[in-house]
């Protein structure tokens, strides 16, 4: 549309944007203040506001007085532009960035404790190899395997392993971080 | 020096010249340092007293309110104040106290989570947790307060911590990263603004209380007058604009003008100031402003698109933007007639659905009609608090905001018992002028105890309760919506010797002079008398009992399908 001349516009032409529900997931990587509450101020704004976080993960970042908070979400049910707004006005907020999927590493820990018998234990010990995981602990009757990657890469893991019987599982949520050099 | 002497050497950096408070334990260091800091502190009868008054003192003067609290129960009562200041984006600073640090967390002797209670209530807060913070930490949270959207800022003081011995030095730069209020609007947004003007034939301005905030009140008017177009505003704006206008189509919304409403509905464009399309505003989403395209222009971008989304989102202060705006739309040379058959519409509209009422027979008093008296008497110059109710409503309908911050009432939360207190903070703020309190039977009892700090500072508010003896609201939506099953409306404050509280005596009580009005054609002179007379004043005027706002947008329906 043209923006720079003085000629009369139409109404007509002009369409509205935002409150968009993109449809696909995103993952919001978010630079917060570290200090005391921040992350129950970002828990409290989405339970607040509705929006339904899948998964969220805080860790510290090379600068001590930042951290970051990971967090995706479903872009078909949630509208993306609130939530980064809202997220916008916490003051302790520096920095959002909506990844772009193909543009982003993200990766997800997880922990499988699967029982075993002296059988089953090396068919396990092989399907944890072949997903380049590692096995962490080994008991008589069960055994932790510690797998990485993308979430399907886990997802596949965890169907592979429940009929030998999953006791536990864990997963950290996802991390990511953009590709190249530009910062995230 | 002691930190408490800090606190106030801050607020007097700050311009503070009054605050409202209540002692208790947990703020004793503060209350010492208040004994000889030389600041107007007002002790009110309750701390939610304190917390509207200093939203009636920041919305009256545009400066931040300061309201103080102890720890516990002190906080807990000041969470109401706390989100109102929230919904209708008032700047005030709330200073709580707290058990001293090493009680924290072990449910000691009034405590309570207060930053956890008022986290989702808080433009931001801050709770101390190092004495050599709080010069610092106070001058931020006037600086989040006040600019911006404005808003309310919590500050948790730890009693141990404010006897602590800092050294103080005056704080002159805020630095917060993460907090960079966007304020001059994108140029080519405002030029595509402009041209959309210029283009429609039945464009709206429709404006908020955030043009009152941002004191954008003047080029409002310069740019509305430049373009020639109708102009309503929210319940939040009155006063923006000046109501006896030509311009001037009355309030839109749920108790909004017939004019206004219709306009709105059948607008091609409109123009969005310092508003938020609230569901008292907009009725059936859907199906509001249905024609038209929207320019919205706010400080608070995600405001923008929240309800309804935007064609042309303008983000930034408005008091930067209008002008801009007017300049650029001048420069179109726009042909002004293109508009004349939309005036005639409009035109229309207002002569045939005026503001109107039955007149009272026999004497009786119409709620209106007091409203009527009220801006008769005054002239208009008067500040109006109001409660929340019929009588706000009315108060909006009839009385004729001239400038902004003469109408201080709440919208957003909707609070009862709001309008006494602010009252008082806007006395304290705007010594001056004439302050009249519009309430109603029921939300004069939410706050009356400050009729005890109205004497003691002889603070000269006069009060005129629309006294029809019923929570008249919630009865209208009973006789309304919910098939005349009127479930614990009647607050039997209406009659003769069996009605309580006798509201003249309960003045008197407190040495305050009360006044009962019960016929309808000396009103006029009897308020005049009650206003002219020295000090405060306590007016219980019985009205009409089921008289109903009207017109009326029914919950959920669509603006063109007004009632009444």
């Amino acid at each position: 549309m043209m923006v720079d001349t003085n000629e009369l516009l139409s109404l007509d032409d002009l369409h509205a944007a935002g409150s968009v529900r993109s449809g696909r997931k995103h993952v919001l990587s978010v630079l917060v203040e570290n200090k005391p509450g921040v992350l129950t101020r970002v828990s409290g704004l989405f339970t607040r506001r509705g929006f339904n976080i899948d998964t969220l993960s805080v860790g510290p970042t090379d600068d001590e007085r930042i951290s970051r908070i990971t967090l995706t979400l479903d872009g078909a049910s949630q509208p993306i532009d609130q939530v980064t707004k809202q997220l916008h006005k916490l003051i302790n907020v520096l920095k959002i960035k909506d990844l772009q999927p193909a543009e982003t590493v993200a990766r997800e820990l997880a922990l499988f404790k699967v029982s075993c018998d002296p059988q089953t234990r090396s068919e396990i010990r092989e399907l944890a190899e072949v997903f380049r995981g590692k096995i962490v602990d080994i008991g008589k009757k069960s055994i932790i395997a510690e797998i990485t990657g993308e979430r399907s890469k886990i997802e596949a893991f965890e169907k592979l392993v429940r009929p030998y019987g999953l006791v536990e599982m864990i997963r950290t949520g996802e991390v990511a971080i953009s590709r190249g050099r530009e910062e995230t | 020096m002691r930190a408490v002497d800090a606190i106030m050497e801050c607020l007097k950096a700050e311009g503070v010249d009054v605050v409202f408070g209540y002692p208790g334990g947990a703020n004793l260091p503060t209350y010492d340092a208040f004994y000889d800091a030389g600041i107007h502190h007002v002790l009110v009868r309750h701390e939610a007293g304190a917390g509207h008054a200093a939203e009636g003192y920041a919305k009256a003067t545009g400066k931040v309110g300061v309201a103080f609290g102890t720890s516990g129960p002190g906080a807990t009562n000041l969470v109401t104040p706390i989100m109102d200041a929230m919904m209708d984006s008032v700047p005030v600073v709330f200073f709580t106290g707290q058990v001293r640090t090493e009680l924290l967390g072990t449910d000691g002797f009034q405590e309570a989570d207060t930053i956890g209670i008022t986290m989702p209530a808080v433009k931001h807060s801050f709770l101390i947790t190092d004495p050599r913070d709080i010069p610092r930490t106070i001058h931020e949270a006037f600086h989040i307060a006040g600019t911006g959207r404005p808003g309310p800022v919590v500050v948790d003081l730890p009693m141990d911590l404010t006897k602590a011995d800092i050294a103080y030095e005056p704080v002159t730069d805020v630095n917060l990263p993460g907090y960079q209020p966007r304020t001059t609007g994108n140029a080519k947004q405002i030029r595509q603004a402009a041209r959309a003007i210029a283009a429609a034939r039945r464009p709206v301005f429709y404006t908020g209380g955030g043009v009152v905030s941002a004191n954008a009140s003047e080029a409002l008017r310069e740019l509305v007058r430049e373009t020639g177009a109708p102009i309503t505003s929210t319940l939040m704006g009155l006063g923006a604009f000046p109501a006896p206008d030509p311009q001037w189509i009355g309030m839109l919304g749920m108790h909004g003008t017939r004019a206004a409403n219709y306009a709105v509905d059948e607008a091609d464009l409109l123009i969005a100031v310092g508003c938020r399309f609230d569901d008292r505003v907009t009725g059936k989403l859907s199906e509001f402003a249905p024609r038209a395209k929207y320019i919205h222009i706010d400080v608070d971008p995600a405001e923008i698109s929240k309800n309804i989304p935007a064609h042309i989102p303008i983000v930034g202060d408005a008091k930067q933007i209008l002008p801009k705006l007017a300049h650029e739309y001048r420069e179109l040379d726009a042909d002004q007639s293109r508009m004349d058959a939309w005036w005639q519409r409009i035109h229309t509209w207002q002569e045939r659905h005026p503001l109107t009422y039955e007149p009272g027979e026999n004497g009786e008093i119409k709620p209106q009609q007091v409203i009527q008296a009220i801006y008769e008497v005054t002239g208009g110059e008067a500040i109006i608090s109001s409660d929340v109710g019929q009588h706000q409503m009315w108060a909006a309908q009839y009385y004729h905001y001239p400038e902004p911050r003469r109408w201080i009432n709440s919208g957003g939360l909707g609070t009862m018992g709001f309008g006494l207190p602010a009252a008082i903070g806007a006395q304290m703020g705007v010594p001056d002028r004439l302050n009249v309190v519009v309430t109603g039977d029921g939300s004069i009892q939410m706050n009356i105890q400050e009729l005890a700090t109205i004497r003691q500072e002889n603070i000269p508010v006069k009060v005129v309760i629309l006294n029809n003896g019923y929570l008249g609201m919630v009865r209208q939506w009973q006789e309304l919506f919910w098939q005349e099953r009127y479930s614990q409306v009647d607050m039997h404050t209406f009659g003769g010797e069996e009605a309580f509280p006798d509201f003249v005596k309960l003045a008197d009580a407190y040495g305050i002079r009360g006044i009962r009005l019960t016929e309808s054609s000396s009103l006029e002179d009897d308020l005049r008398a009650a206003f002219e007379a020295e000090g405060p004043a306590f007016i219980d005027v019985r009205v009409t009992r089921d008289e109903k706002v009207y017109p009326m947008i029914a919950p959920g329906e669509a603006a063109r399908n007004m009632v009444g």
